[in-house]
């Protein structure tokens, strides 16, 4: 017996991991990040390649070209991630696969920790790709490894889609010993079919069609779709629900916690929807509410079958508003919605009376981070001008907050520089600094940074170089070197990468340095042309405090500048004047901010 | 039986782990468990929280409102917020620890420690007070008050596990040389619910 307990991005890896996957690849994201860094773990000893990839495009088509040789592959990413793997994927499914090649695409509905709400499932279908949808960590690890199976007898990719409530909760999960290492991969074969031109394009597409419907019937037998509560053939109901991924767990237990007993029809393959289970549901209950997050996927898709069969049942769900396509659903909200849609009298929620005001704890860019050094740093440099910050994806997105309001734009994966030569384009006088983190930069900020020098776009490039994916989780990435899997790779030099590009104005500093970072940050800004300044400092979650900051009450005039400038968690007043808390990192920059220099070194 | 476990905190108080060594102890016990936590951008100082749930019927890992059997708040104002989720008559065990967010230096925002400290009275079933900073620095290290509440949460009645098989739990996912530290934090944990 080996009981685990595991998150589901790590059911998903050990549902791969006994598919015999051969090749792993991704792009870190919240909150997908997990599936891949578990299979990093698991690689050497079960003997398989994991990668990450310099960004979603290229993992999907590492994986692609593996699936091509007969290798079964995986390839995880977020959402938006999708977007950016979104030109190999539309093609790929015309000319299909050879291993089995499965896409892990996190939704993110609340949003959590992401820019959208955007759904996957809408997407498998624009794609004509199926997509499985887990309500649990161990059907997510079932989906896993079943989809590898579907993906080679349909020649298509398939998408698990699992959402932030699946990947990031934990359940004991009994898993199978895993002793055989993945087969070899069968070969690539040279056939015409490789290659996409307009004729094979349209001989595929009407294949891709056909394909739909042997999936639909593949689907209407697997067990991710169950009815529960409606015994016997012919029982009859007055109302019933279909729910689908994480929303069954929230109608179930609404159901328990209002001590209702309806059938519940649950859905794990929303695309393409399994019509015979669906149609049978329909023709035993009078009315049907259809619970899913985000967009109508599958209740679009009962309401048409439900139109083609000429049937009367009542469909309720986000077409007549009783159920938001906004936001995340939870057993409450169900609740709610349950009792509108079967007009019992719901209670109303006794609201948390007297409640005190209670402090905003919005997310926060660590103390000593670097980060902070290098906005503050370009925003003494700005100062008295009307500069416009445009920022990017990462922790670096929280410069946003008050006291540094140094983000102006934050749109997607390496967006700013573009939008700062946007708008040097509407705004020629106006000084425009863009801020990308090292990973984002190697993603997607070096096609802008090209662009920029190519159209000699006015723009300054911030480089926030902290070694490391921070935010997603201190993933590796080429500027670093180190491969996922922990070997030695080639580490990719931004500096010189940055002037091979183009750019004449190239600075490499160190944020902990405040006046060289602003005489840098002044330089560039003034420089006519790209110019690119790398603020090239650790992380400091992957390097040990060095040393404590204290303020010296003698000196200390109470200006708090300390406070207001940096916004450093570690700095407050717990008794009215400023103090440092044993949260220090040791990064200085306050001790050099201080005009009375009463910050110095030393523990508290 | 069925329990519902929340704990609040903010990011880096290592929620993570007390969710997480809970979930395994109830696991190690034959009973099914979910835990839900609060990973990514939310976890840099701000606030979180963590779900445990143990039983025989589950279906999500997020405790409905007011079903909670037990609070763990790991920072006073964070036990307050987290509170809608404590069922009529559910233990709150909380650290008096405040960390105040820089939104109340810059007057965003207010932190009334006595306001809130009555309200998590008001509501609570019964409320443990635990100065975890103090606790935890005579466990031999600040960051140790996620096991000095889990010590304190195991001498409570109505749990389906004993405070042996907490505190294996919780060593399992503690690295070699912080098993003494943490063995220590969650007996003086055990030892302030004596005296409280």
């Amino acid at each position: 017996m080996n009981l685990k307990l595991l998150m589901g991005n790590e059911a998903i890896a050990y549902g791969a991991v006994e598919a015999g996957v051969q090749v792993a690849t991704g792009y870190p994201g919240t909150p997908s990040s997990e599936v891949l860094s578990t299979l990093a773990r698991l690689a050497l000893e079960k003997g398989f390649y994991v990668e990450w990839s310099i960004n979603e495009k290229a993992a999907l088509e590492v994986a692609a070209g593996a699936s091509y040789a007969g290798a079964r592959a995986i390839v995880t990413m977020k959402q938006v991630g999708l977007n950016v793997a979104a030109d190999p994927l539309m093609t790929l499914a015309y000319i299909g696969i050879k291993g089995g090649l499965v896409l892990v695409v996190a939704d993110d509905p609340g949003p959590h920790s992401s820019q959208n709400e955007q759904d996957t499932r809408i997407f498998a279908r624009f794609a004509g790709l199926p997509v499985l949808d887990p309500a649990t960590p161990a059907e997510a690890r079932e989906m896993a490894k079943y989809a590898f199976e579907l993906s080679e007898k349909l020649s298509l990719p398939v998408i698990l889609r699992p959402t932030t409530r699946t990947c990031h909760a934990c359940q004991d999960i009994e898993l199978a010993e895993v002793t055989e290492r993945p087969r070899p991969a069968s070969g690539f074969e040279k056939s015409p079919n490789w290659v996409i031109l307009p004729g094979l394009a349209l001989r595929r597409h009407a294949w891709l069609n056909q394909q739909q419907e042997v999936a639909r019937e593949l689907l209407e037998e697997s067990g991710f779709n169950r009815l529960i509560n409606l015994e016997g053939e012919h029982e009859q109901a007055e109302a019933g629900v279909i729910a689908c991924g994480v929303s069954y767990n929230y109608v179930r237990e609404a159901l328990n916690l209002s001590w209702l007993k309806i059938p519940v029809l649950k859905i794990g393959t929303p695309y393409p929807l399994p019509v015979r289970p669906v149609l049978d549901f329909l023709t035993r209950v009078k009315r049907v509410l259809v619970v899913e997050e985000q967009e109508p996927a599958v209740e679009d898709q009962v309401i048409a079958l439900a139109w083609r069969n000429k049937m009367i049942t009542g469909i309720s769900g986000k077409n007549d508003r009783l159920v938001p396509r906004e936001g995340e659903l939870d057993t409450d909200k169900v609740k709610t919605i349950l009792g509108k849609f079967l007009e019992t009298a719901s209670a109303v929620p006794e609201a948390t009376a007297g409640a005190p005001e209670l402090p905003l704890r919005p997310p926060v860019l660590c103390a000593g981070c670097p980060h902070r050094a290098s906005f503050y740093a370009f925003k003494e440099a700005a100062r008295g001008t009307d500069a416009i910050f445009s920022g990017d994806i990462g922790c670096y997105t929280l410069g946003v907050m008050a006291p540094l309001n140094a983000v102006d734009t934050c749109l997607c994966m390496g967006a700013g520089i573009s939008i700062a030569a946007g708008l040097h384009r509407a705004e020629p006088n106006r000084r425009q600094v863009a801020f990308v983190g090292d990973s984002t930069f190697f993603h997607s900020g070096i096609t802008g940074l090209i662009n920029a020098v190519y159209n000699r776009a006015n723009v300054t490039l911030v480089v926030l170089d902290n070694r490391t994916t921070a935010m997603t989780g201190h993933q590796p990435h080429p500027g670093v070197g180190r491969t996922a899997t922990g070997e030695q790779g080639i580490p990719v030099d931004i500096a010189r990468l940055v002037e091979a590009c183009g750019v004449e104005f190239v600075r490499e500093v160190d944020p902990y340095d405040l006046e060289a970072s602003i005489n840098a940050a002044r330089a560039a800004m003034e420089y006519p042309g790209p110019a690119v300044v790398i603020m090239k400092r650790e992380c400091i979650a992957l390097s040990k405090k060095q040393k404590s900051y204290l303020i010296d009450h003698q000196l200390c005039t109470e200006c708090g500048l300390c406070l207001e400038d940096p916004g450093c968690p570690a700095i407050g007043r717990p008794e009215g004047r400023p103090e440092i808390t044993q949260n220090c990192y040791g990064c200085g920059i306050c001790a050099q901010i201080c005009p009375s220099n009463a910050i110095r070194e030393g523990a508290r | 039986m069925n329990l519902d476990i929340l704990i609040s905190g903010v990011g880096g108080q290592g929620s993570v782990l007390a969710s997480r060594a809970l979930a395994l102890t109830a696991m190690e016990r034959g009973l099914a468990v979910r835990t839900s936590e609060v990973i990514g951008m939310a976890q840099r100082e701000g606030s979180v929280v963590s779900h445990v749930r143990i039983g025989e019927e589950l279906y999500g890992a997020i405790i409905p409102d007011r079903r909670a059997d037990f609070l763990l708040g790991l920072e006073l104002a964070e036990t307050a917020r987290a509170l809608n989720k404590l069922k009529p008559g559910g233990i709150v065990l909380t650290g008096t620890t405040t960390i105040v967010p820089a939104t109340v230096q810059l007057g965003l925002s207010t932190y009334d420690r006595e306001a809130i400290t009555n309200y998590i009275k008001k509501q609570a079933g019964k409320v443990f007070f635990l100065d975890l900073e103090e606790l935890s620095r005579r466990a031999g290290h600040a960051r140790t008050g996620n096991v000095v509440i889990l010590g304190a949460l195991s001498t409570l009645p109505g749990l389906p596990f004993g405070s042996d098989q907490m505190l294996q739990a919780i060593l399992r996912f503690v690295p070699g040389q912080f098993l003494e530290l943490n063995r220590r934090a969650f007996e003086t944990g055990r030892a302030a619910m004596e005296v409280a």
